[in-house]
């Protein structure tokens, strides 16, 4: 039971990490509570679930493919929004293109039209698709009403609201419940447990992605601007950093994480219009838990819930229902004695 | 003593067109089951804005927590939820009457709102609504456990109803909705001279180091907020259990929550009026979809209508509104007709 549980936890917590570090940069970039960050997770496991139904699978490239992506992932929204040195009428632009992309690529999926994608495609395309999204939708609501935080607020939610009816209304998808193939198939037996080959490399992707993120932020000019931004955005804009730009990328960036994690999952989930509201409130509590804006703190936080939500589980009866509850409970009782979070940065008072 | 109430009347309501239209709109409540005899579907209008006075009362509630004293609350449905279960288990296991339980259960819905401040006051901004939003679901979590006392998915049903009649639920909800919202809209009356309330929650709004600096204990005035905004909330959700007589799980949805906030948001935060107009729109209109043939889309229509009126009126629809028929005074900060081109007590030119 033991190493069952060292299992569960590791990949579930890994999964959360993924979220909630992805939501965390946003909050700290640009100060808004992304109610949808969840729903391009749900998004990026539907394109799988559609890309894979139509192709063979291939295990070896499917691993390969997945920790390519994953570790390129940080790289490509770099190149792809960096490179883009945008002037204003080029961004109208570039939303226009998007919103075509988008249609285009929603489409796609959905009716089947891309019956000849590759898996290495479908992954990419999912993640990017998940990318472009949120910049477009970032681009088109959210920067015309910043000031207004609860409004923001607002728009994400009914973002995510959106999302989910148009996963409901496709009738492929619709009310049933549908289950992605799993990448590969097997196991081992690890200390007695049998892993299955899924979960291992959901663990591992999920390291390296992590790994990734934080030589982003931290060795990389990209990572200063991001990091400059969070912590004072009027100064690093006077500083000469692009703070809309960064804003982009960051967006790109988190919902590329939100991405991966979704499509490294999705074979092991049911998927169904509503998936992204369990973890969205995991991932939520997981940040109070770490603290705001902190990444490290992200990361202890969602093992903690994890190992939490897992030991319920496992331990009490009806553990099913009670392991959100006793998830949320860990993190009430962690701030009462510690406010900020265990890793918490006290954000200044925004400045009038 | 007549005519000065008459005199306070044409002052302080008839000119203000924001007051007048919102007293001929509960006027037309009042006498919509009178005017609506001849259509068919009366009944199904009469119950549509019975709830819709209920939720009324809910959305106020969470802008007066939330929107005046600036603590952003995801786990509004906490407070409607327990007066819902509260009432519902003391009416069908003790076997209690309505006239106790709706009372008991606000009572409740306080309890909740005091229980939710000790961990939540301690948190500011974010960290403030994420951990509101874990308080339902915990509750959620237990009563999902412990099926036999709760009723689990199925709630607790069977519960003692207002009236057989419709017409006569109806007005209980409206005269319990006119009066919470007139209760609301006078404590939080910044210029109101009878109570504080109003203008210091909107001084621990703007600025709660300053609010406290003048001396104000700000910890007791937002658990206070909690307190009322709770107590309502729980007449709204116990009065609701009681209608519809049931007390299910969705009481404490997640989904409740937000809506509230979408309620509000949606008509203008930190204005009473907002909330209110932000319901009857919104609510009845998720209604008619529902029975509409476009059935399914309700929920595409419905978020596609909430952000595109956000974006146009960021401020919500119910300012957006008053800022086009009202225009203050720039020097005695009396609110004129739009038409005016002085104002009406000082003769200062509006522009």
């Amino acid at each position: 039971m033991i190493e069952g549980i060292i299992v569960n936890t590791l990949v579930k917590g890994g999964v959360y990490a993924l979220l909630a570090i992805g939501f965390s940069l946003i909050f700290g970039v640009a100060r808004m509570l992304n109610l949808a960050h969840t729903a391009f997770y749900m998004l990026a496991a539907y394109a799988l679930y559609t890309c894979s139904l139509l192709l063979g699978l291939n295990p070896v490239s499917a691993i390969v493919v997945a920790l390519v992506v994953a570790s390129l992932m940080s790289v490509g929204t770099y190149s792809l929004f960096v490179l883009l040195r945008v002037p204003s009428i080029v961004s109208i632009i570039l939303s226009a293109v998007i919103a075509v992309l988008l249609v285009w690529f929603g489409t796609g999926f959905i009716l089947g039209m891309g019956a000849d994608v590759s898996l290495t495609k479908a992954i990419i395309l999912s993640a990017v698709f998940a990318m472009f999204i949120t910049g477009g939708a970032y681009k088109l609501f959210i920067d015309r009403i910043r000031e207004h935080h609860v409004t923001v607020l607002l728009v994400t939610l009914a973002l995510a609201m959106v999302f989910q009816e148009y996963i409901l209304l496709v009738p492929a998808f619709g009310g049933h419940y549908l289950g992605a193939p799993a990448f590969v198939t097997g196991y081992w037996h690890i200390i007695g447990v049998k892993v299955s080959f899924q979960h291992i490399l959901t663990f591992v992707a999920v390291l390296l992605v992590l790994v990734g993120v934080w030589a982003l932020l931290s060795k990389t000019r990209l990572g200063i601007a991001i990091r400059a931004t969070a912590q004072d955005t009027e100064v690093a804009n006077l500083m000469g950093i692009d703070v809309s730009r960064i804003l982009l990328i960051v967006m790109g960036l988190a919902s590329g994480l939100a991405a991966i994690a979704g499509v490294l999952v999705a074979p092991t989930l049911v998927l169904e219009p509503h998936m992204w509201m369990p973890p969205f409130i995991m991932m939520m509590a997981i940040i109070v838990l770490g603290g705001l804006g902190s990444i490290k703190g992200s990361f202890v936080g969602a093992f903690i819930l994890a190992l939490t939500e897992v030991l319920v589980v496992y331990l009490l009866p009806t553990g099913a229902f009670l392991k959100g509850a006793f998830a949320l409970a860990v993190m009430v009782g962690v701030l009462v004695f510690r406010p900020e979070g265990l890793f918490g940065v006290v954000f200044e008072e925004e400045r009038l | 003593m007549f005519r000065r109430l008459l005199k306070d009347f044409q002052g302080d309501v008839v000119a203000i067109p924001g007051r007048l239209i919102a007293l001929i709109f509960f006027l037309l409540l009042f006498l919509f089951p009178l005017y609506t005899q001849p259509i068919a579907i009366q009944p199904f209008l009469l119950r549509v804005l019975t709830f819709a006075n209920l939720f009324v009362i809910f959305a106020v509630s969470w802008d007066f927590i939330s929107g005046y004293t600036g603590q952003i609350n995801f786990g509004h449905a906490l407070f409607f939820g327990v007066a819902a279960y509260t009432s519902a288990l003391l009416n069908r296991d003790l076997g209690w009457q309505l006239w106790a339980t709706i009372p008991i259960g606000a009572l409740a819905g306080v309890l909740a709102g005091v229980l939710m401040c000790l961990p939540a006051l301690r948190l500011r901004g974010p960290y403030l609504s994420l951990v509101t939003l874990a308080f339902p679901l915990i509750l959620l979590g237990v009563i999902f456990a412990f099926t036999d006392f709760t009723g689990g998915e199925l709630g607790i049903s069977g519960l003692d109803r207002i009236s057989e009649s419709k017409t006569v639920c109806f007005y209980a909800s409206l005269v319990v909705m006119i009066a919470s919202v007139f209760i609301m809209w006078k404590l939080t009356d910044a210029k109101s001279s009878l109570v504080r309330t109003g203008i210091i929650f909107h001084a621990i709004r703007e600025d709660e180091i300053a609010a406290r600096a003048s001396g104000i204990n700000t910890v007791r005035y937002k658990i206070l907020a909690f307190a009322v905004g709770g107590f309502f909330a729980g007449i709204a959700g116990a009065m609701y259990a009681h209608i519809l007589r049931i007390a299910g799980p969705f009481t404490l949805d997640v989904a409740l929550s937000f809506q509230a906030i979408i309620w509000v948001v949606f008509g203008g935060i930190v204005s009473i009026y907002g909330p209110v107009l932000g319901v009857y729109i919104l609510y009845p209109l998720m209604e008619f979809l529902k029975t509409g043939e476009i059935y399914e889309w309700r929920f595409l229509i419905f978020a596609a209508i909430v952000i595109l009126m956000l974006l146009y009126m960021p401020e919500g629809i119910g300012v957006w509104i008053r800022d086009k028929i009202e225009r203050q005074c720039p020097r005695c900060k009396l609110s004129n007709v739009w038409w005016r081109r002085t104002c009406r007590a000082c003769d200062t030119p509006l522009y």
